[in-house]
């Protein structure tokens, strides 16, 4: 499939579930195909990086169900505090493990999984949905029930795919990316490059192909997040994102740079 | 700098290390350089035990060899197993250690969007927790904060496993009172109890006399200098 062949699958409203973590191996040939789409009205579900903000400054992402929003070497991701700031998107915000947790019990098929991570914080309290559950064994404990986080699609970049939708992370970390694709009903992954057959150490192959509705090569896809070890983050380039989200001005020169344009176009512009 | 006297970011490495001392085969997790080089500190001296990561997914000893593989949804399991003390930053804290993160002001529109809540409210109900206060003002050591991330003492059951440290630029603080409020347990050398009260937004609980801060030994200046932070980024983070 293509970037914009993958997204034309999803549909205004639906709750969309993104990988990677902060700035770190996001599929963000996938959200750039997004931005060129009419798509509105989303949910966006991630450990947020430049993802989030990207969809948010493009008005496309309604509600954005977090546990924070950072560009990792630029602690504070730009265009989600801003749009924050000036209330222009609604917030979910969830302790990182309950995120996690929810994405567990999406990913289980169980309405909700117990965990003590946000007894007595603030979480409870901007999210008055949340409900604790009692432990029926002899503690009686009481913990979070946090709800399932159910997916319409999930969006993941992998080093490697095999055409049959296998696919091989090769960085430090799988992030929490298996379970956005079990948590989702479809499951879309970029991918470095595609290969005739996955090789390296069996642990590194962490979706199969149970959990992958489709497959798109997108080289350097993750751009300008980091893809270890086929490149580390753009720093320079993200620099640069941050300091146009800080100016209007700038953000328009910006976007006609490197947003209005098609994949191939932008990888032209960050060459 | 003088060789044998120690510098004040120096003072507050040794204070951070001081955090996790006696703490054993944990998972020491520092946000912020002052906490980091206290935490290598700490390993390189009385807490040889600790567990340090990379910031990234690996376990390193303290020349950055790696020991082990800790992934984000390790380290979640660690901390949920309560095998971790981390050192935490604050935005905002107030006298029961309810710590923010996650914005200023109303959270519905805020005045300022920070980091968001982060992992502040597991960490502080399942391991014990302390914190780094770089600069020491009573727009940091507020009545109440804007949004309870890291969860304090007033917060009902279970409340926090254990607020250890507080650790500023001008003091350790901790919350060794009956009702667990938070109080001042010592002032870094050269810094006058009016200073810390002056720049707390609440009243300290104040004990009778206020002990300094202990100086770092000539082998703990020598370690920060030579080895930790040749460059002396430490004295920027102040």
């Amino acid at each position: 499939m293509t970037p914009d062949e993958i997204v034309a699958e999803l549909r205004d409203g639906m709750t969309i579930g993104i990988g990677g973590w902060g700035s770190r191996r996001k599929p963000m040939a996938l959200v750039r195909a997004i931005l060129r789409s009419p798509l509105k009205d989303l949910t966006i579900v991630s450990y947020a990086g430049p993802d989030v903000g990207l969809l948010v400054a493009s008005g496309q992402a309604r509600r954005v169900v977090t546990g924070f929003a950072s560009l990792d070497s630029i602690p504070l991701e730009p265009n989600f505090r801003r749009a924050r700031q000036d209330g222009t998107v609604e917030l979910t915000e969830l302790d990182e493990g309950m995120l996690h947790w929810g994405l567990l019990a999406a990913a289980h098929r169980l309405p909700f999984l117990p965990i003590r991570a946000g007894l007595g914080s603030g979480v409870l309290e901007v999210n008055p949905e949340l409900r604790t559950v009692r432990s029926p064994y002899a503690d009686n404990e009481e913990l979070v029930a946090m709800p399932a986080l159910r997916l319409d699609a999930a969006l993941v970049h992998m080093n490697q795919t095999d055409t049959a939708g296998n696919g091989q992370y090769l960085g430090p970390d799988p992030y929490f990316d298996d379970l956005f694709c079990l948590a989702a009903e479809r499951a879309y992954v970029s991918c470095e490059r595609i290969v005739p057959r996955l090789e390296g150490p069996p642990q590194t192959m962490l979706l199969n192909r149970a959990m992958v509705h489709g497959v798109t090569q997108t080289p350097n896809g993750a751009h300008f997040t980091s893809c270890v070890p086929d490149y580390g983050r753009d720093e320079a380039f993200q620099k640069r994102y941050a300091a146009a989200a800080a100016d209007p001005a700038e953000w328009k020169r910006f976007r006609a740079e490197y947003l209005e344009t098609d994949e191939a176009g932008y990888q032209r512009a960050v060459r | 700098m003088n060789a044998t006297r120690a510098s004040r970011a120096e003072v507050c490495v040794v204070a951070c290390a001081e955090a996790w001392r006696g703490d054993g085969a944990t998972l020491a997790s520092p946000m912020g350089l002052i906490p980091t080089l206290g935490a290598r500190l700490a390993r390189l001296t009385f807490a040889p035990d600790l567990l340090l990561t990379d910031g990234e997914a690996y376990l390193v000893d303290e020349d950055g060899q790696v020991e082990g593989w800790l992934p984000y949804a390790k380290v979640f399991t660690m901390l949920a197993a309560g095998r971790r003390h981390v050192m935490m930053g604050a935005s905002q804290i107030d006298r029961y250690g309810n710590q923010n993160i996650s914005c200023i002001g109303d959270w519905r529109r805020p005045k300022a969007q920070l980091l968001g809540v982060r992992g502040a409210p597991g960490n502080t109900v399942n391991h014990p927790v302390s914190y780094w206060v770089p600069r020491h003002s009573p727009r940091v050591f507020t009545p109440h904060v804007d949004m309870v991330c890291g969860v304090g003492y007033d917060r009902g059951d279970p409340g926090p496993c254990e607020l250890r440290v507080v650790v500023t630029n001008l003091a350790v603080l901790d919350f060794a009172t009956p009702e667990r409020v938070m109080r001042l347990r010592s002032v870094h050398p050269g810094v006058e109890v009016a200073d810390v009260l002056a720049a707390t937004g609440f009243p300290l609980a104040v004990p009778d006399p206020v002990p300094v801060t202990r100086t770092p030994t000539a082998a703990e200046i020598s370690l920060i200098r030579t080895r930790l932070d040749p460059g002396g980024a430490r004295e920027r983070e102040l």
